[in-house]
């Protein structure tokens, strides 16, 4: 599917400032972690989001069809449809990904910098071991590239950069899936309705940590 | 260092946590022989938190511990009901002998009593009684719904753009001028201020304020560089001297207790339910610790929205993975994470200094600020503390960390990261050594004020926008009483 760019620019930065509470969560250690930097020319400011935006504007996207396949392909690897949800790709996750790394901020600038080689190293890696194109292999065959890469404490030295292109990309997929309301259904997050009265947690929630 | 070069200011995305700076945070040089003193006592700050709290509506409880001030009955609103990861930390902090108390915020649980609280802010002023029960009125208590950090629409978080600018806009006495950039304060012959000089952000034009009197409220920083960009109140020498931020450090764990709870909303008022304040003060005082002031403690924990942080960073968990189990596994660990973020007080040293860089100038031709850093071990110490702290809470609530709690050097954040940013101008007893008295007031130039967080001249762990808010409040008593003597 594809969704138009107000939306995705809205799901982008919705996703972006929904950090939890404190910015406690944005300084622990991973990939959280804020690129503070900025760049010496800045960015302007934040484009309008009342406004309809198309194609091109307020910035290019970046994935073209080959790559948008890829993109896809290794979206729904990680987050593939289960008995509780459909897939990352299918909730639009590769648009999602599109509008991040093509976004100016400092953080979404340094996310491109490892998902654009990345793309084109697993390209590369299916085409070597498999003679295909990512998207085109079998599901096993992913899965064996998969494996060398998904742990960057257990890969092997040589596959070092691919891992943290993986663990990159898999933080992203899960972050655009799990802002979804797909994916907020899926994970338990039943917040972020309307309330008269916030009654805490419910008796069977605090028996089952020793509270009640 | 953070600008926020918009109408409100940093009210637009403070996380509306608003202590009270306690007694001994007035005179700390008295107490540990470090930084300054205050030219006032909290007894002359007291009932202007008071009028702050009740004006904007802040949630908490008294609890009566030491060098954190009750505010007087009836202030405070209700605090919202502890989540389940609150009541969690309270329990194993105890065992700490940590105190968890509920928090103070600037949300309302209940609506504002508009019956009773306008007569107490406005005595004898039936204009502004009735302006401001009507807005206060218009605020609704919060719906535990979309993040106050997005801006709130039914007005129940404090920001001034929907709490202080719409009533001030009913008075009929307050005009706003947006997309200005002020360069500079002018002099009139004589002595003493006459207005500004600002540039139009939209077409550069550069224009004049006339003003019998000025205040800037800039934030801190930005009133120091057009201060120095004036050339004005700085016979002490002293301005960009002793900038402060807030010492931050972070740490957080996975509870395993936390995991595979049955869903339920735990939203809340976006924000910190409950705190702790800081609770060594004796040992302190008594040089046990190894360093001289200290910090509270704001945690966070549960099914909050989910973001670019749900369901990411789970190898240390999980061993890296993907697919069904990697789904799995996020539904697992979402929600079962505990962050713990302190917040402590620096102490104002010579090596922290903000002045105008010789060259580099903004695109309206305005030099900029350059800043000097440095912490010193009273401020990395105290990191170091607060990461033990925090690691023995998620240990004692059985969690696990992903890392070792790290040292203070390198937990401790970059000045200008927390902005809690303070100094630079700060007031005090001596004209030659501040460069304002207790009330904001330039010692050269009397009609010139400054009510932003420049004047603090401690910045103790208790966030300072209620601090500034309620020196904003006890200055504008001041300055309508001298307005009103003829002496302005």
């Amino acid at each position: 599917m594809s969704m138009d760019r107000r939306t995705t620019l809205k799901w982008m930065f919705a996703a972006a400032a929904t950090v939890p509470g404190l910015d406690a969560l944005a300084d622990t250690p991973g990939p959280q972690a804020r690129d503070v930097a900025g760049t010496q020319a800045g960015y302007g400011t934040d484009p309008a989001l009342m406004k309809e935006w198309h194609a091109g504007g307020p910035w290019p996207l970046t994935l073209g069809a080959p790559a948008r396949l890829t993109t896809a392909a290794l979206c729904d690897l990680i987050i593939p449809a289960d008995e509780v949800s459909p897939s990352a790709s299918a909730v639009g996750v590769v648009d999602f990904i599109d509008e991040w790394i093509s976004a100016p901020y400092p953080q979404q600038r340094a996310d491109r910098t490892i998902i654009l080689p990345g793309l084109t190293w697993i390209e590369a890696e299916a085409q070597a071991r498999f003679g295909n194109s990512f998207a085109a292999l079998e599901s096993v065959q992913r899965e064996a590239i998969a494996n060398d890469v998904c742990s960057v404490g257990k890969a092997a030295p040589q596959s070092a950069t691919a891992a943290r292109f993986f663990a990159k990309f898999r933080d992203l997929t899960a972050g655009g899936f799990y802002s979804t309301p797909v994916g907020m259904k899926d994970i338990g997050y039943v917040g972020n309705v309307p309330l008269a009265k916030f009654d805490g947690p419910p008796t069977e929630v605090l028996k089952k940590v020793g509270l009640a | 260092w953070w600008r926020a070069r918009m109408l409100g200011g940093r009210t637009n995305h403070w996380g509306r946590i608003s202590l009270r700076n306690g007694p001994y945070d007035f005179k700390p040089q008295t107490r540990d022989g470090l930084g300054f003193d205050w030219p006032m006592g909290y007894e002359d700050l007291a009932p202007f938190y008071d009028k702050v709290e009740m004006l904007i509506g802040v949630y908490g409880s008294n609890e009566g511990l030491e060098n954190t001030p009750n505010s007087s009955p009836g202030v405070l609103l209700p605090p919202p009901k502890p989540r389940v990861s609150d009541l969690l930390v309270r329990k194993h902090a105890a065992k700490l002998k940590v105190p968890v108390i509920p928090g103070h915020r600037a949300v309302l649980t209940k609506k504002l009593d508009d019956a009773r609280i306008p007569k107490l802010l406005h005595p004898g002023n039936a204009k502004a009684q009735k302006i401001l029960a009507e807005d206060m009125r218009a605020r609704a208590a919060c719906f535990f719904a979309t993040p106050c950090g997005r801006g709130c629409s039914i007005r129940a978080n404090y920001q001034s753009t929907t709490v202080h600018l719409p009533p001030a806009m009913a008075t009929g006495n307050l005009d706003i001028v947006t997309d200005a950039m002020v360069r500079a304060v002018t002099k009139r012959a004589g002595g003493g201020a006459d207005g500004v000089i600002y540039i139009d952000r939209r077409t550069g034009a550069e224009h004049r304020a006339k003003a019998r009197v000025v205040v800037l409220a800039a934030s801190a920083l930005e009133t120091v560089r057009i201060l120095l960009n004036s050339g004005v109140a700085n016979g002490s020498g002293k301005v960009g001297k002793y900038i402060m931020d807030t010492v931050g450090a972070n740490f957080g764990g996975q509870v395993p207790m936390l995991e595979g709870l049955p869903p339920h909303n735990e939203d809340g008022v976006d924000g910190g339910h409950m705190y702790v304040p800081w609770w060594l003060y004796k040992e302190q005082v008594a040089g046990k610790l190894g360093f001289a002031r200290g910090y509270h403690i704001e945690f966070d924990g549960g099914k909050t929205m989910p973001g670019m942080g749900t369901g990411a960073g789970l190898e240390w968990l999980n061993g890296g993975n993907y697919g069904k189990k990697f789904k799995q596994d996020a539904r697992r660990y979402y929600g079962s994470f505990v962050k713990f973020a302190g917040r402590g007080e620096m102490i104002p040293n010579d090596d922290c200094y903000a002045e105008l860089d010789p060259t580099t100038k903004d695109k309206f031709g305005i030099p900029v600020l350059r800043f000097h850093w440095k912490w010193s071990d009273h401020e990395t110490r105290q990191a170091a503390h607060m990461q033990k702290t925090f690691a023995e809470i998620i240990d004692a609530m059985g969690g696990r960390m992903a890392t070792p709690p790290q040292s203070g050097e390198k937990a401790i954040k970059q000045g200008g990261i927390i902005i809690h940013e303070v100094g630079g101008a700060i007031m005090g007893d001596d004209p030659a050594k501040s460069v304002t008295n207790s009330f904001g007031q330039s010692w050269e130039m009397k009609n010139l004020f400054i009510t932003d967080g420049a004047t603090l001249c401690s910045n103790a762990d208790k966030n300072p926008t209620l601090t500034i808010m309620a020196l904003a409040w006890r200055a504008a008593e001041h300055m309508l009483g001298l307005m009103k003597r003829k002496e302005l």
